[in-house]
């Protein structure tokens, strides 16, 4: 954990460092202050001054008193204009302490927040898959906002805590050596039950954690899906599903936090029981020794609650700490997430052509052979061909194409592209010339030109027109009263399936790739405009290899070669001639299509 | 989106927002906060008395120990009173701490809950208008902010409070001019705190929206995260998120540098009233001045510092204080969001027929009847046919930027009406009237002859089904999503259903067929799937009229085929609309209208329309393209 706040405080450490430094003037002053107090109060009661600053006060007032013989109770200003100064002093350290804690505290968090979003964007699919958005969000807000509090309190008081101790503890042994062994006893006692407390806590709060990323998400999907929750007046069962998630959050809070709550009564007790044996032993030892008076107890008992209030504010550092280990845990167990690709080390930063080659590939996402989503599969294409994808729901046609951009890596067996194994690709270089349009497309917050550029950031508006054009988009943008300026709301809901198809190839072919993939990109476009699309690209980038997954075979009758996949397996592979004449399925599915359709 | 680059935004009427959330606080635990407050005392007086025995034990005890060595009885009988009070002050501490623990859960528990109700019942428009992280932020970083604020501040607020109106009682009976020299100094305390404060408080709201602002990119970015993936588009993704991450720390700084300046400015200033008060208090006490003494010169001393320490206590808490009332306008701005209007008291009711009349009964009869109740407290039943009409409706999602004009059409029980035309021509916002989505600016609809404001939200959207042309699942399992708008369905129905959507095939393929569980929005599965299980959905509704928006779009035309005929079977006897581009799946309506920038510009039967050679004729043979 400390390792964590080490690791990202970089560039603010100096701060981190000097913090205690001023920290350490505003302790002792803080310290010393009460003792001034003390004795002024004795004083002006008529009292002897007993703490452990009067032996010098008095040497300070009495030479005073010598220059100011006329002056009453000098004692007064002296010990005032002592107290303003050390004030003075206090409250600049204190601010620049205050100052120097919260700029690296929020310096620390921003470098964790940074370090972890740099981090999640090096994961592959693999990684993505295993965590759900909210509970990354989680991670990035309220996580790294719960280790910034620690942080700016462990700078803070943890360096505080442990000088009153030890002033106090030193105080004390000078006082009386024989008393002051209750509190080595003590100490460690305290800290052991904190200690048990935090370690029954801890168990909670990690439970309570991921309830909340349950809680995230059931509001995630009520915003994302608010239409449908109208559509079929489902609010009250929904506003129970939030409620059964908001009540699981409160209840291991509560469990977690009533542990938690243990915390003072067992400082207390401590204190309350040094305090008991103090009196006890301290007064037989007055009356066995004759060892001081009456008042010598009451310092000694001051002693005792001044040591353990510093072990309580060790303890309150402790809590701040348990609460954030949780969230460290998880904010570390997204760091130390390995991407599961990585560059290679001397990576080959050219794609010669656009062929591609897979060598007996399997494939299982959850690395299982049982659970294979290819099996075996091995073809070869050339560049430039346009090669349709065809098969059922669930035959792995997504899965094949997904293993060329290297979004995943294959079990067994190797994918090549321009003659080369994709592990060797340096993987933007591969990721630029191989552009895949997924099938669950996402347009992000901006205008429609934002978006397109995308896929090249210094394309000119004419480039970005031409790739309209060429995925039949610039006829609907520019009838658009902001044509290419149109913003785009989240997730691209304010323009329809079709045309959100249609700009996510134009923001593809902006990246000029040298293969080009379609993920079932054209299913919400009309067949006529599905097929200029596919003349276009015919006629305007022949170099280019495409690759087209479609479940309708009209989209793919005219490609150069048809991989008809099925069940994980390649079924056939052929012309669209070559597949009707040797494939029963096919024949049959390709009768039933131009039947239904128009 | 715009950035600010003033990082101040204004906290509106601090106090307002204080008392509200106490109230609320208050509101929800009564009981529990007279219990506390209780406790908060008897741990006081348990705590002066014990002192008042430890003072005792030095002063009367240790001397008659000292005196008379044999007689141990006054110095156990002293440990035990001792003791005794220590047990109750340590069991009311832990009862405190423990209520608390209850009082901050629930409290936060009850807010986040009326925010999710409340936000249920909010308009559409609210979400058009913003990202969904940025409103995730309200339930989780908003009302984290509250947490200390409740737990800690609130009740440390409390006891100082007391603790400071008893001493200055004691204060004004002991010297009324020193009260003074101690309020002035007190009122120093209390301009910092404004001056300090106002300037934290700003910066904790812009914090606060920041973190709205992150938390809505993160969302947005991480849902796209793999299109970020094949675009090699993370540098750039990079950069935005580093832009609003230094925003983001510097609001962060600001906020929590002014606040935490704040605890040792008055603290400090607490140790320089006390040296001004003894300076003063020692001239007068000199002086005689109002028969002041010594005696009362000490006494006050201590009360000064007994009064100043709890506001130093207080002042440890104000960023916590500021960064909850940041936390607390953002939700309550949600919770005074306006909900959407219904003034409708037309209820849609079971019904059985009798003799010719329509009687309502309680139990299902899977034949339904809106109940109106007439001026003259009669009620009529009017039975649910499914007959929709839109006279002259004029609409605009903007009041100046009118989407549709004057659009009359009319659907009669168990017809089927299409809609095709271009994007943007007002398809899918006639549907979104329909269900009062949206209101219309101008005209009217009605539904079996009622106008639809006059019908219940929640009845009129249950008669209506939809299929979106975007699919949203929720996590859950296959089976939870099909029967998500008809809790009590049975398996059988549930099966019945995914049949005839043609869903079942692929289901029983997943791992664990209809109890496969899903998350994210239906992960895995495909565009097509999800549409198939959408229909499901809508299907065992069991709805009168249904709404299917380009519900077959991602679908293969092989299954589209297949699933044709459960869709025939669902639409039988249904009033169905209908807004396709494949016109194949148009063709069969009985009407169909052909929709161009918020207009009907022609309508009819598809041979009518086939004759009239128009242009749907243009479109069915391809001489003209959609979109």
């Amino acid at each position: 954990m400390f390792k964590l706040y080490i690791k990202h405080s970089k560039g603010y450490r100096a701060q981190a460092l000097l913090t205690p430094f001023f920290v350490a003037i505003e302790a002792l002053i803080e310290a010393m202050l009460p003792l001034f107090m003390a004795d002024v109060i004795d004083r002006a009661g008529g009292n002897e001054a007993s703490s452990i600053v009067s032996s010098v006060m008095n040497k300070i007032v009495t030479y005073f008193e010598g220059v100011f013989p006329n002056v009453h109770n000098v004692y007064v200003y002296v010990y005032g204009v002592i107290m303003l100064l050390l004030a003075i002093i206090s409250l600049f350290s204190g601010v620049i302490s205050g100052i120097l804690a919260t700029n690296a505290s929020s310096g620390f968090a921003k470098n964790v927040r940074k370090d972890l979003y740099y981090h999640i964007q090096e994961y592959s699919f693999e990684n993505i898959d295993k965590y759900s958005t909210s509970s990354l969000i989680t991670r990035l807000t309220t996580d790294i906002t719960n280790c910034q509090q620690s942080f700016q309190m462990t700078t803070r008081i943890s360096f505080r805590a442990p000088l009153i101790f030890i002033f106090s503890l030193v105080m004390a042994f000078l006082a009386n050596s024989e008393l002051a062994w209750i509190f080595v006893v003590a100490s460690p006692i305290l800290v052991i039950l904190l200690a048990i407390i935090i370690t029954r806590a801890n168990p909670y709060f990690k439970k309570m954690f991921k309830k909340y990323d349950a809680l995230n998400l059931v509001v995630q999907e009520n915003i994302t899906g608010i239409r449908t929750v109208k559509a079929y007046t489902t609010e009250p069962k929904e506003d129970k599903k939030f409620a059964k998630a908001s009540d699981e959050v409160a209840m291991n809070s509560k469990a977690a936090e009533k542990i938690i709550a243990l915390n003072s009564p067992v400082i207390q007790f401590i204190i309350y029981a040094c305090v008991m044996v103090v009196s006890y032993l301290g007064t037989m030892m007055i009356v066995r020794d004759h060892y001081g008076e009456g008042s010598t107890l009451y310092l000694f008992i001051t002693y005792a609650i001044q040591i353990l209030s510093a072990l309580m504010m060790v303890s309150m550092v402790f809590m701040m700490l348990v609460m954030a280990k949780a969230s460290t845990d998880r904010i570390v167990e997204a760091l130390n997430e390995v991407p599961t690709i990585q560059n290679p080390a001397n990576p080959i930063y050219e794609v010669k052509d656009g062929s591609v080659e897979f060598r007996n590939v399997d494939f299982s996402y959850v690395n299982d052979d049982e659970k294979l989503a290819l099996k075996n599969i091995s073809f070869k294409i050339e560049s430039g061909m346009t090669v349709g994808v065809f098969g059922g729901t669930g035959s792995g046609k997504s899965t094949v194409m997904s293993l060329i951009p290297r979004l995943y890596d294959p079990t067994r067996g190797e994918v090549l592209v321009g003659g080369i194994n994709v592990k060797e690709y340096d993987l933007k270089t591969l990721r630029d010339q191989v552009s895949m349009v997924l099938q669950k497309n996402v347009l992000f917050t901006g205008s429609i030109k934002d978006n397109l550029r995308w896929g090249n950031k210094d394309a000119t508006d004419e480039e970005l027109i031409r790739v309209c054009k060429l995925a039949q988009a610039d006829e609907f943008v520019s009838k658009f009263p902001d044509a290419y300026d149109t913003h785009i709301e989240q997730g691209g809901n304010n323009v329809s399936g079709g045309q959100k198809q249609r700009l996510c190839i134009a923001r593809a072919l902006l990246k000029k790739p040298k293969i080009l993939i379609l993920d079932d990109s054209t299913s919400a476009v009309d067949t006529k405009t599905d097929a200029l699309i596919r003349k276009a690209f015919r006629e305007e980038i022949p170099e280019t290899t495409k690759f087209i997954i479609s479940q309708r075979i009209t989209s793919i009758e005219d490609s150069d070669i048809i991989i008809f996949m099925n069940n994980g397996d390649i079924e056939n592979i052929g012309t669209h001639q070559q597949l009707l004449k040797e494939n029963d399925i096919y024949n049959k599915i390709y009768q039933a299509q131009t039947k239904g359709g128009r | 989106m715009p950035r600010h680059v003033n990082y101040r935004v204004k906290i509106d009427h601090p106090f307002k927002i204080l008392s509200r959330l106490m109230k609320y606080v208050y509101k929800i635990n009564t009981y529990k906060i007279i219990l506390v407050i209780i406790l908060l005392i008897v741990a006081a007086v348990t705590q002066v008395s014990s002192m008042s025995l430890l003072k005792s034990l030095i002063d009367n005890v240790v001397p008659d120990l000292l005196a008379n060595p044999e007689n141990m009885t006054p110095l156990i009988v002293i440990l035990l009173e001792m003791s005794g009070l220590f047990l109750v002050s340590i069991a009311s501490t832990y009862a405190y701490a423990f209520i608390m623990v209850f009082i901050t859960q629930d409290t936060l528990k009850i807010l986040r809950d009326e925010m999710f109700y409340h936000m249920e019942t909010l308009p559409i428009r609210y979400f058009d208008s913003r990202t969904i992280g940025e409103v995730m932020s309200t339930y989780t970083n908003d009302t984290d902010s509250l947490r200390q604020m409740i737990s800690q501040s609130i009740p440390q607020i409390t006891s100082s409070f007391i603790t400071i109106v008893s001493v200055f009682v004691m204060m004004i009976t002991t010297s009324w001019i020193l009260t003074i020299v101690t309020v002035c100094s007190v009122f120093l305390m209390l301009i910092a705190i404004k001056i300090i404060g106002k300037r934290s408080s700003t910066y904790f709201m812009d914090n606060q929206i920041v973190l709205s602002k992150i938390n809505g990119y993160i969302e947005e970015m991480i849902e796209g995260q793999k299109v970020i993936k094949v675009f090699n588009h993370e540098q750039e993704v990079k950069d935005g998120f580093d832009e609003l991450n230094n925003h983001m720390r510097e609001s962060n700084y600001r906020a929590n540098k002014y606040a935490i300046s704040l605890m040792p400015i008055i603290h400090n200033l607490g140790y320089v009233n006390f040296a001004v008060t003894a300076v003063v208090g020692s001239i007068l006490a000199f002086s005689g001045f109002g028969g002041f003494t010594a005696g009362a010169f000490a006494t006050f001393l201590l009360y000064n510092k007994q009064f100043t320490q709890p506001i130093g206590q207080v002042s440890n808490q104000i960023n916590f204080i500021f960064m909850a009332l940041a936390g607390a306008q953002r939700i309550f701005a949600l919770l005074d969001e306006k909900g959407e209007t219904d003034q409708g008291d037309v209820t849609l009711v079971n019904v059985k027929e009798e003799n010719g009349n329509l009687i309502e009964v309680k139990e299902v009869t899977h034949h339904w009847a809106w109940k109106h109740i007439e001026s003259d407290q009669s009620v009529r039943l009017i039975k649910l046919c499914g007959d929709v009409r839109f006279y002259d409706v004029t609409f605009g999602y903007d009041e100046d930027k009118t989407i549709l004009h004057d659009i009359s059409l009319y659907a009669k029980p168990g017809q089927k009406i299409a809609f095709v035309g271009a994007t943007g021509a007002g398809k899918t916002t006639i549907t979104n009237l329909i269900n009062r989505f949206y209101d219309i600016q101008k005209g009217t609809i009605t539904y079996d002859g009622i106008d639809i404001k006059k019908i219940k939200k929640e009845d009129l959207r249950r008669s209506l089904g939809i299929v979106l042309q975007d699919t949203h699942l929720f996590s859950g399992t296959i089976k939870d999503n099909i029967k998500y708008g008809k809790e009590d369905a049975t398996d059988e129905e549930v099966y019945q259903a995914a049949k005839l959507a043609k869903a079942d095939q692929f289901i029983n393929l997943l791992e664990n067929g209809y109890d496969t569980y899903i998350t994210g929005d239906g992960g895995n599965l495909s565009q097509g799937q999800r549409q198939l299980l959408a229909i499901a959905r809508v299907a065992i509704c069991n709805p009168p009229v249904l709404i299917l928006d380009e519900a077959t779009s991602s679908i293969d035309t092989w299954t589209e085929s297949l699933v044709q005929e459960g869709m025939d079977e669902l639409m039988k006897g249904r009033t169905v609309f209908v807004i396709a581009h494949r016109l194949s799946t148009v063709r069969n309506s009985d009407a169909i209208m052909v929709l161009d920038h918020g207009k009907i510009i022609e309508r009819g039967s598809h041979a009518e329309l086939i004759e009239k050679k128009g242009i749907y004729y243009q479109l069915y043979t391809g001489a003209f393209e959609l979109e």
